[in-house]
């Protein structure tokens, strides 16, 4: 029986480094498409959401294309963000040794691993990001499309509007933030942005973060391998 | 009678207000303007309307937008509702007064009311889409607008709309063309019964008493000026009968004022939200700077190396 | 108009009642909101629908339309009855006093003399009783009981408020508010105006209508004063102009007549029109008739027209009946008795009732000539347009010609308005494509006849080739050569009667107003009552300066108002017996021991002593008639006829169907539902909006916006009744036709209890048609009876029955 947050394409190729297929070209595309509409509607939305961040609509050619483009982003996004949520919400469901995880943060935070439970797939600051963006896109599509002028307006109550412009913009800087916790992770947690660009990441890297999840991958390669042959 | 605003100049004439005298612009900040312009105000007696529409028609020909012939939709109104090309429109409301059991047709000339205080220029992302003269008048500036329809739900009287087919947002501008050049409003020259009468607004509020004290001669008991302190007074004012009661009017409100979420939005969240993202990325920079990377170490991998040659049966 | 538009400003109430003077004249309304805000007047609208003049009103009193005269004399009736009547006025400057013949009664709606069979009376009774001196015979204390006053009496006394609530409708606490109102100006200090268009006329009883109101402005003292008067607010910026000019079949300008068959020479056809005085000493300005006419004549025809051949006046045609009116003319055609139409500005496919009918007619033409700015239905009655106009052009073998025509914002010349105000306009525009001036079109085809009747002579070529033909290119005469035409000038040398050394025009000059013109060939005026609209002084109809002493709203010196630049008619009633005005607020005019001076032209000889010439000079009595003699078809008291069809039967003479004398053609009375009819249960009316202007507007696109589609108006209980939603689908049907509609669902329609019987209003607006800019649409014209006033024959559009129902809409 596979683990749950074991996807069937990851795979341990033994060697020197150990290397650990984590995401499929299909989901780093997918990736990558999310990551770059999530950039660009936070530049367009930054740039109608505060003044001083107007000039940002210069990278999309001026205010009524900003205007115009940020919406459809965003339903690049919604789309593109429901596959990976196809793809990992099953590795995100909460697990007892998050709590743990989570309750020694502080040891995460001050790079001291070796105190904190084994973890699967992901961690509980990554499934929080994931379920955070998950809820936080509902929110953004939803609402975004009660502000949608040019297609919208006329199926809501001004009042409604307001209600969506202010959830909007809450919900936009809650995003913008977990975006950021998000970004500045894969950076300060050294090797993991290669997982989403060659797809695979070292053995040392999966036994540091996820050694859970690199177990399980082991686990199910000698099971894979023993099943394989019939027994002697 | 009210003195009709003469005939304009034949020869050119300098404009009375300019850039220069901007108090407020979209997104941005204006330098205080060298001299207070006087205020001015539109005032719009109901009690004299009698609904003929010269005030559209005149606002059509003279911003010369292209409103389509619609339908009939079992109202008076018409168009339906305002549009990007029908900046004004009288609106009809059939209201028996239980008080007197009369039938009162309570006929109002919606629109811009050029608010002291507008919702849509405190709305409006974009820099310079909409201004506000020292005189009072808020005016759009087309060239600025984004068409992202905000000024819409900052406005407490739903006023702008958005064309479809330039994207960008309309409404009655005052005629700011023409009060520049010394001329009054294009509806109040059309209108036959001086139900609509421009001038200064201190005038403006003293000719709204003497048509007040008339009503009250009458009967309307609440008589009085609309002029709602909630937005900090309109250059667009009303006498009306039953001023107590602006909502027969249809729909008039009767405390208007920015609504709370849009200034929460326009407000704490603006600047909070800001703070909120940047403290976020100032403690990631500061974490890394103090903690470092988090990097995978050679034990990491040797660790890696065991556990895959033990076929995942070893243990470390 | 009595009075003038700027005069309104001046009263202390406004009785608008047969009009909706807010919705169909929202630029003359500017003086209603003047008078209101300035004055303080007060506002009473008396209206079958809570108009958009109802919503700026005092108060509103609701009416059954058609049954106007009734609540009027109800009003005459309670004015007398409480004593609220102006008498020094009365008994001065009305015939209150003058006894009427014996043999004239009133009985069961019928006056004397009737005759059914020809629908018209023996007018031998109606006059007065006519002393040994040639004069009437007057009573002074009105004690008479056939003297005029104590007829009016008992011939009012009827209408009683519970008889006004019965046939009006009107509630009676709300009739008596308006009554209480109305009555409270016989003070001299108090002046109603009356302002009243087309919701009068367009009844069959439509001129008895206004006289009705006319008495009782009369019996208020509420003629020839400033703030008072009986003012028609005229439906076409011009069609003042067209009557005054005498555009209608019966009419020469200036309110002559045109001869009958009965009066073969000059001298018989002055033999009616002299009017000599009825009493001593009176003015009779009609006795100056000969002068107008034969300087009419000389403008006509010029030097043909001699004292030898009675001033040409064999080249008039002679009426073998009353009147070619546009219905007779219709029904003629209908006929196949008329078989060409030349048809200038003027819509009648839609203008004229039946259209059923007129399309028929139309139909049998040979040829129709069409000159229009606009690409009119009337044009156009050919081509099919699905139910809009559901005709088959293959069986119609008309030949149409459409002229296309200028505008008035593309030309020169002078509109009258409804206060005879001449006032000049200038070509704002240049004509688009082909369109020419009206007048070069008719110098046009004029100068092809004459050249026709020249080589081919005819049976009397004369009028043709005699017609006077001034103008410097005759191919296309200028609007201010015509209009010098209509001021007149001296042909001779022009000397004053009392002072021949004083010469009033030299040969050749434009005359100085009509006092200079003469009976003897001397002088040329195409229209007297227009004299001094161009005299010497230059264009007075142009004149534009706005200075008005005194602020008294007359504003003489702006543009010219005929007669005389007279600003109010009758204004000699403005003062009392000893020449001074009865109210010192509202002096117009007053005697200063030698003569007539004040604000205004004096309508009176300016030396004519105040007690002994009446104010009246266009009667030959001097004073006004509350009884009119023979002057008008249908009685000389107005009394209250049903509309010819009516939801009830007439409460006051159950026998008499619609006005009796009034004409029906014989084939139309099949076609009218009878009262009460429950095939036809509803009382119809046809009003205009404010957004348009006739047929006209909806070929602007902006008016077109304004008010875009054809609608039904009724009241929410029919609507509950019939199950017919706002903004839904319905059709209505008359006796004539059916049409269909969107519905107006609205609070300002109520149903009203006439003879206990609860009658439904529909309303039906007219402006649309099948050409455009608007929505293709129906006009009241498919459903409205084929029936004109017994007087003038204005077609009886505001009062007729209907059936609704919701209907599906059109197939899209």
């Amino acid at each position: 029986m596979a683990a749950y947050d074991v996807g069937p394409s990851e795979k341990v190729h033994p060697g020197k480094p150990v290397v650990v297929d984590r995401y499929t070209v299909g989901a780093r595309i997918n990736h990558w498409i999310t990551a770059a509409s999530l950039i660009l509607l936070a530049l367009s939305g930054l740039a109608l959401f505060h003044p001083s961040l107007f000039f940002l609509s210069g990278l999309f050619g001026g205010g009524q294309f900003t205007r115009f483009i940020h919406p459809w982003i965003g339903v690049l996004l919604f789309f593109s963000f429901f596959g990976l949520f196809l793809r990992f919400w099953k590795a995100n469901l909460w697990k007892r040794e998050d709590g743990t995880w989570l309750a020694r943060f502080r040891d995460v935070l001050a790079n001291h691993e070796e105190n904190v439970p084994e973890v699967g797939k992901y961690n509980a600051g990554q499934k929080f990001v994931f379920w955070a963006m998950s809820i936080l896109i509902i929110v953004l599509i939803s609402s975004g499309l009660v502000i949608w002028e040019q297609y919208f307006s006329a199926y809501t109550t001004l009042g409604q509007q307001r209600v969506a412009l202010l959830v909007h913009a809450v919900a936009a800087v809650a995003i913008i933030g977990v975006w950021i916790i998000h970004f500045y992770s894969a950076i300060w947690v050294r090797g993991t942005i290669p997982a989403m660009i060659r797809g695979s990441v070292t053995g040392g890297w999966a036994w540091r973060h996820h050694r859970k999840w690199l177990r399980e991958l082991v686990t199910m390669r000698s099971k894979e391998g023993s099943g394989s042959k019939p027994a002697e | 009678m009210f003195p009709p605003i003469p005939n304009p100049s034949t020869t050119d004439v300098a404009p009375r207000f300019s850039e220069k005298d901007l108090i407020r612009r979209s997104a941005s900040t204006v330098p205080a303007p060298e001299q207070q312009l006087t205020e001015v105000a539109k005032l719009i007696d109901v009690s004299k309307c009698i609904g003929c529409k010269a005030c559209q028609t005149a606002c059509i020909e003279w911003n010369d937008t292209h409103e389509e012939v619609g339908v009939f939709a079992g109202v008076f109104e018409n168009p339906p509702d305002l549009t990007p090309d029908m900046f004004t429109l009288m609106r009809f409301s059939e209201w028996e007064n239980p008080e007197t059991n009369e039938l009162e047709w309570l006929i109002r000339k919606d629109g811009c009311m050029h608010c002291a205080d507008p919702g849509c220029l405190k709305a409006c992302p974009a820099p310079g889409a909409i201004v506000q003269y020292s005189n009072g008048i808020v005016d759009f500036v087309h060239e600025n607008c984004i068409g992202c329809g905000y000024c819409i739900k900052g406005c407490p009287f739903n006023i702008p709309r958005i064309s479809r087919v330039d994207n960008t947002a309309y409404k009655c501008t005052l005629c700011s063309d023409r009060i520049a050049v010394g001329q009054g409003p294009a509806c109040a020259k059309a209108c036959p019964t001086q139900a609509i009468v421009f001038g200064t607004k201190d005038e403006m509020k003293q000719h709204a008493e003497g048509r007040i004290t008339d009503l009250k001669s009458r009967g309307y008991a609440n008589a009085g000026l609309y002029d709602p302190p909630g937005v900090g007074g309109t250059h667009v004012m009303y006498v009306l009968h039953h001023a107590d009661q602006p909502e027969l009017y249809s729909g008039l409100p009767r405390e208007p004022r920015i609504s709370p979420l849009v200034e929460a939005w326009k407000g704490i969240t603006k600047y909070a939200g800001l703070t909120v993202l940047g403290v976020a990325a100032g403690v990631g920079v500061l974490h890394h700077l103090i903690m470092g990377p988090n990097r995978v170490t050679e034990d990491d991998e040797e660790h890696a190396e065991e556990l895959t040659e033990g076929d995942g049966h070893g243990r470390v | 108009m009595t009075n003038s538009w700027t005069d309104i400003k001046n009263t202390d109430l406004v009785v608008i009642m047969g009009g909706n003077a807010a919705e169909a004249h929202p630029c003359g309304f500017k003086w209603v909101t003047e008078a209101k805000a300035n004055r303080g007047a007060k506002l009473i609208v008396i209206d079958p629908r809570f108009t958009r003049s109802a919503s700026v009103s005092d108060v509103y009193a609701p009416i059954r339309q058609g049954t106007d005269i009734a609540f009027l004399l109800g009003l005459i009736n309670y004015c007398i009855q409480n004593d609220k009547v102006q008498r020094d006025y009365v008994k001065a400057f009305t015939n209150a006093g003058y006894v009427v013949k014996e043999g004239f009664t009133y009985q069961d709606g019928l006056f004397s003399g009737y005759d059914e069979a020809k629908r018209d009376y023996d007018k031998s009774t109606w006059d007065y009783d006519i002393g040994a001196d040639g004069f009437a015979v007057v009573d002074d204390t009105l004690q008479n009981p056939r003297c005029v006053w104590n007829l009016l009496k008992n011939h009012v006394s009827v209408y009683t408020p519970e008889m006004v609530e019965r046939i009006c409708g009107t509630p009676k606490d709300r009739y008596l508010k308006v009554a209480e109102m109305i009555a409270e100006c016989s003070s001299p200090e108090k002046a109603m105006t009356s302002m009243y268009a087309l919701g009068w006329t367009q009844h069959s009883k439509g001129s008895q209508n206004i006289r009705a109101m006319a008495m009782l402005q009369l019996i208020l003292g509420n003629i020839g004063i400033r703030g008072g008067g009986m003012n028609a607010l005229r439906g076409h910026s011009n069609i003042q102009g067209l009557t005054d000019v005498g555009l209608m079949s019966n009419l020469l300008p200036g309110y002559l007549t045109l001869p009958t068959q009965k009066e073969p020479d000059l001298a018989a056809y002055m033999s009616t029109r002299g009017f000599k005085p009825l009493r001593p000493n009176q003015m009779s300005y009609w006795q100056n008739y000969r002068k107008f006419f034969v300087s009419f004549q000389k403008s006509m025809w010029g030097s043909a027209a001699t004292p030898e051949n009675d001033f040409a006046y064999d080249y008039l045609p002679k009426l073998d009946l009353p009147g070619y009116d546009v219905l007779r003319a219709f029904d003629m055609m209908h006929q196949g008795k008329i078989n060409g139409y030349l048809c200038q500005g003027f819509n009648p496919l839609q203008s004229f009732p039946n259209r059923q009918k007129i399309t028929a007619s139309l139909s049998k033409l040979k040829f129709l000539v069409v000159m229009d700015p606009l690409a009119t239905e009337t044009a156009r009655f050919w081509e099919n347009h699905g139910e809009y106009n559901d005709v088959d052009p293959a069986t119609i073998q008309t030949e149409v010609i459409e002229l296309p025509s200028t505008c008035f914002a593309e030309d020169d010349g002078s509109l009258t308005n409804s206060g005879r105000w001449l006032q000049w306009h200038w070509a704002g525009g240049t004509p688009p494509g082909e369109a020419r001036r009206d007048t070069w079109i008719m110098a046009q085809i004029h100068l092809r006849l004459k050249e026709l009747y020249r080589q081919e002579g005819g049976a009397f070529p004369d009028p043709i080739l005699n017609l006077e033909w001034p103008y410097a290119d005759p191919g296309d005469p200028k609007a201010e050569e015509i209009a010098q035409e209509i001021n007149g000038r001296a042909l001779a040398r022009v000397t004053d009667t009392a002072d021949p050394t004083k010469v009033l025009a030299e040969a050749g000059k434009l005359l100085p107003g009509f006092a200079a013109l003469r009976d003897d060939g001397s002088t040329s005026c195409g229209c007297w009552i227009y004299s001094g609209c161009f005299n010497e002084n230059g264009n007075n109809m142009a004149r534009r300066d706005t200075a008005d002493p005194d602020e008294t709203g007359a504003y003489s010196k702006w543009a010219f108002s005929w007669p005389a630049n007279r600003r109010i008619l009758y204004n000699r009633a403005s003062a009392n017996l000893a020449g001074k005005a009865w109210d010192p607020t509202r002096k117009v005019i007053e005697w200063d021991g030698a003569k007539w001076s004040g604000y205004d032209v004096p309508d009176i000889a300016p030396t004519a002593k105040p007690d002994q010439v009446g104010p009246f000079i266009m009667n030959p009595e001097g004073v006004s008639r509350l009884f009119v003699r023979g002057m008008m078809r249908d009685g000389p008291f107005p009394a209250h006829y049903e509309p010819f069809e009516s939801p009830i039967a007439n409460p006051v003479a159950p026998n008499v169907r619609g006005n009796p004398a009034a004409r029906v053609f014989e084939g139309d009375l099949a076609q009218f539902a009878e009262a009460a009819s429950p095939e036809f249960p509803y009382a119809a009316t046809s009003y205009r909006l404010t957004e348009h202007f006739h047929f006209w507007t909806k070929h602007v696109i902006v008016n077109a916006v304004m008010q875009p589609e054809f609608f039904v108006e009724i009241s929410e209980q029919l609507a509950a009744e019939k199950g017919i939603t706002k903004g839904g689908w319905v059709r209505v049907w008359s006796k004539r036709g059916s049409i269909t509609g969107k519905a107006m669902v609205t609070k300002r329609i109520r149903p009203l209890t006439c003879d206990g019987k609860t009658v439904h209003i529909v309303g039906i607006p007219l402006h649309w048609g099948f050409t455009g800019a608007a929505k293709k649409g129906f006009g009241p014209n498919m459903l409205t009876p084929y029936v004109g006033d017994a007087n003038i024959e204005t077609p009886e559009y505001k009062a007729f029955l209907v059936n609704i129902e919701p209907a599906p809409g059109p197939v899209a």
